[in-house]
């Protein structure tokens, strides 16, 4: 009997290593991205009891969520963030694991920096200790963000015992317009089903819209499945996935390469496999996104304005309304296009790819930065940045007022330098508006690069369509 | 990890949805290479004021709620981040059981690696047991693990899901890893299969 499985199944069910009787499975890691921030307890838990890294072959590390955008010749300033950084340090070398150290142009947001050294290949399972690890899913790989405690375990056994998630689908078919990317896709997506709309979720991204996005897209929309609190995001592999992943150093070479690729066509949804969950929308109904509020599924077009709590009848989620606004220091009926801004961030796992900076570049040139804008764009990796410069495009920023940064988390979550201060208002490319994520006090607009670009430009949110 | 089998204590009520692990414990605390230390800095944003001083308002402020080792909570608790720093605030701090209609799934798995127990019930529930918790010092309530039971502050007994395997690892305090490393063969057996089958 031929049983019809998603592709989610297929990839879990070449992973179980043991299955215990009550569905809890004991399922293989593949790859490991470790950084900075959520491994220092995890390696001095495997020093404790006396334990080594499994497979130092399958684990990565790079640091990125501490790193300076600024220059790197002197010493980080930050004493904890340094702490932290050299600890990644030693903790790869006493373990024999390999790390791109801050001053290696392969350094980068580990989200970025797997995929551009295929390291993330389909049909692997993929773990990182940061919830945007969803991002890799753009391969056709299963990965998930985990805890530090799980970060240990994966050193330790390469293995992790879950429970499997159910399958859901959305589907977006017909032709973007204009002016529309693959964040306004994730971000209109995460407006309709909630932040928790995938929890316990394994998403696919099914549909004509979804498959003409390029890999930078897809891992875009991928990266943010997490804000509709699903932690698996996945495509099926395809000859825009092959295409970007041949040649890179990590992938396979050769006669490995053909039957790779082989094996990777196979990775798809059976035609009638069921899905526990179906969500569709129509390309066409969506225009650029932004968000009003405090959490990603806040979001609103360009075009509308922010809304009213006394419209909404839920008291818990009327509270939440009133609290977000007060935070965001809006009035209800305030046209989005109204709202000035005093930041702009192009940057992030989410929109600091090649693609994302190239988007930006085409808004910003020939054009200034509007007066008493901060505008900073922050490549995903140094490979990234060294290609934009080739490009000529560090030049249209700089001229445009922007400040053309080295690559790290930097404002997306502010653990660096890089913040927002008490009331500063954004329009940025990253993925959490939550308060104070971009700095204590900080008011976060959730946006594509190239509405970032514009709203930079412009001084205040601003539809990119209208500044052709 | 320490087991978890009863507790009793207040339960605090923190009635807001979508509680994220920024609002938990903001990134900027994310630079400890420690594992203690972090309850100092839970809820910070909503804990004090600009100038560090406490907000009267915030419940953990409350007199009655300062030792509460229980919060009830609206949907969706412990959303965004994977940093395990949020459990390890939490627990730092004295938390040991949050009851509230659903969780984020890395949320989830995170606490119950710290023995910290979540409970999910159905929303009526959850209000019920949060217009108790309003009661301050009388809302203590109780929670049996083994035998899956929450008891009122009235005497009411309310019963509780929770999977088996977690609960099993709660109530013994089981490492994770020192289980898997039983299965070390079988591990080895998987990478021998796979090395044959996907050679790159």
């Amino acid at each position: 009997m031929n049983e019809t499985t998603t592709l989610y199944d297929k990839i879990w069910n070449s992973h179980i290593v043991d299955k215990q009787e009550d569905g809890t499975c004991l399922i293989y890691i593949d790859r490991h991205l470790v950084h900075e921030v959520t491994s220092p307890q995890a390696f001095a838990g495997l020093r404790k009891d006396g334990r080594s890294v499994h497979r130092t072959d399958l684990t990565l590390a790079v640091a990125d969520h501490n790193v300076p955008t600024t220059n790197r010749s002197g010493v980080i300033k930050d004493k904890e963030s340094r702490i932290q950084i050299e600890a990644l340090e030693k903790n790869c070398s006493d373990f024999g694991v390999e790390l791109y150290s801050m001053n290696d142009i392969r350094q980068g947001i580990c989200h970025v920096v797997g995929p551009e050294q295929g390291f993330t290949l389909p049909g692997t399972t993929l773990v990182c200790g940061d919830s945007h690890t969803a991002t890799h899913g753009a391969f056709g790989s299963m990965s998930f963000g985990i805890g530090t405690s799980e970060v240990e375990h994966v050193l330790a056994t390469q293995t992790l015992i879950l429970q499997k998630c159910r399958n859901m689908r959305v589907t977006v078919n017909g032709n973007l317009p204009r002016g529309i990317t693959a964040k306004d896709l994730i971000l209109a997506v995460i407006g309709k089903i909630g932040t928790a709309g995938g929890t316990g979720a394994a998403i696919e991204f099914s549909g004509d819209a979804f498959k003409s996005l390029t890999m930078e897209g897809r891992m875009t929309v991928c990266n943010m499945t997490i804000e509709a609190g699903a932690r698996v995001g996945l495509f099926a592999p395809d000859e825009t996935t092959f295409e970007y992943l041949k040649g890179r150093p990590k992938s396979p070479k050769g006669g490995a390469w053909e039957l790779a690729v082989n094996y990777w066509q196979t990775l798809k949804t059976d035609p009638g496999a069921k899905f526990d969950e179906e969500v569709a929308m129509d390309a066409s109904e969506i225009s650029p996104q932004v968000t009003w509020g405090t959490s990603p599924e806040d979001v609103t077009t360009i075009d509308g304005q922010v809304p009213n709590p006394a419209d909404i009848e839920d008291e818990n989620r009327r509270n939440k309304m009133e609290r977000s606004l007060e935070y965001m220091g809006l009035e209800a009926g305030t046209l989005m296009k109204d709202i000035k801004i005093n930041t702009a961030f192009i940057g992030s796992c989410t929109n600091s790819r090649i693609e994302d900076i190239r988007a930006a570049a085409d808004v910003v040139k020939g054009r200034k930065v509007a007066n008493g804008v901060q505008a900073l764009v922050v490549p995903g990796s140094g490979l990234i940045k060294e290609l934009a410069e080739q490009e000529g495009l560090d030049q249209i920023f700089v001229e445009a007022g922007f400040e053309w940064r080295e690559a790290g988390c930097s404002m997306c979550l502010a653990m660096n330098a890089d913040k927002l201060k008490p009331g500063a208002r954004a329009a940025s490319t990253s993925n959490r508006n939550f308060e104070g994520r971009q700095g204590p006090g900080g008011r976060t607009h959730l946006v594509s690069p190239a509405m970032a670009a514009a709203a930079a430009i412009t001084g205040h949110l601003t539809d990119v369509r209208d500044l052709d | 990890m320490e087991k978890f089998d009863k507790l009793t204590s207040v339960a605090a009520p923190l009635p807001l949805i979508n509680v994220d692990t920024d609002m938990i414990i903001p990134a900027r605390f994310l630079k400890t290479i420690k594992r203690t230390g972090l309850g100092a800095d839970l809820f910070s944003t909503l804990r004090f004021n600009e100038d560090g001083t406490d907000r009267e308002n915030f419940v953990l402020n409350k007199p009655a709620y300062k030792d509460a080792e229980i919060l009830i909570a609206g949907e969706n608790f412990g959303c965004g981040s994977s940093r395990e720093h949020a459990p390890w605030a939490l627990l730092d701090y004295g938390i040991k059981c949050i009851i509230a209609p659903s969780f984020a799934d890395i949320f989830y798995n995170n606490s119950s690696k710290n023995g910290i127990l979540l409970i999910q019930l159905p929303q009526e529930e959850v209000d019920k047991l949060m217009e108790d918790a309003e009661r301050g010092a009388n809302s203590t309530i109780s929670i049996d693990l083994e035998a899956q039971e929450i008891t009122g502050p009235d005497g009411g007994v309310i019963k509780f899901d929770v999977d088996a395997f977690k609960k099993n690892c709660l109530l013994n305090g089981l490492d994770d890893i020192g289980l898997t490393l039983q299965k070390v063969d079988k591990i080895k057996e998987f990478e021998a299969r796979k090395k044959i089958a996907q050679p790159w």
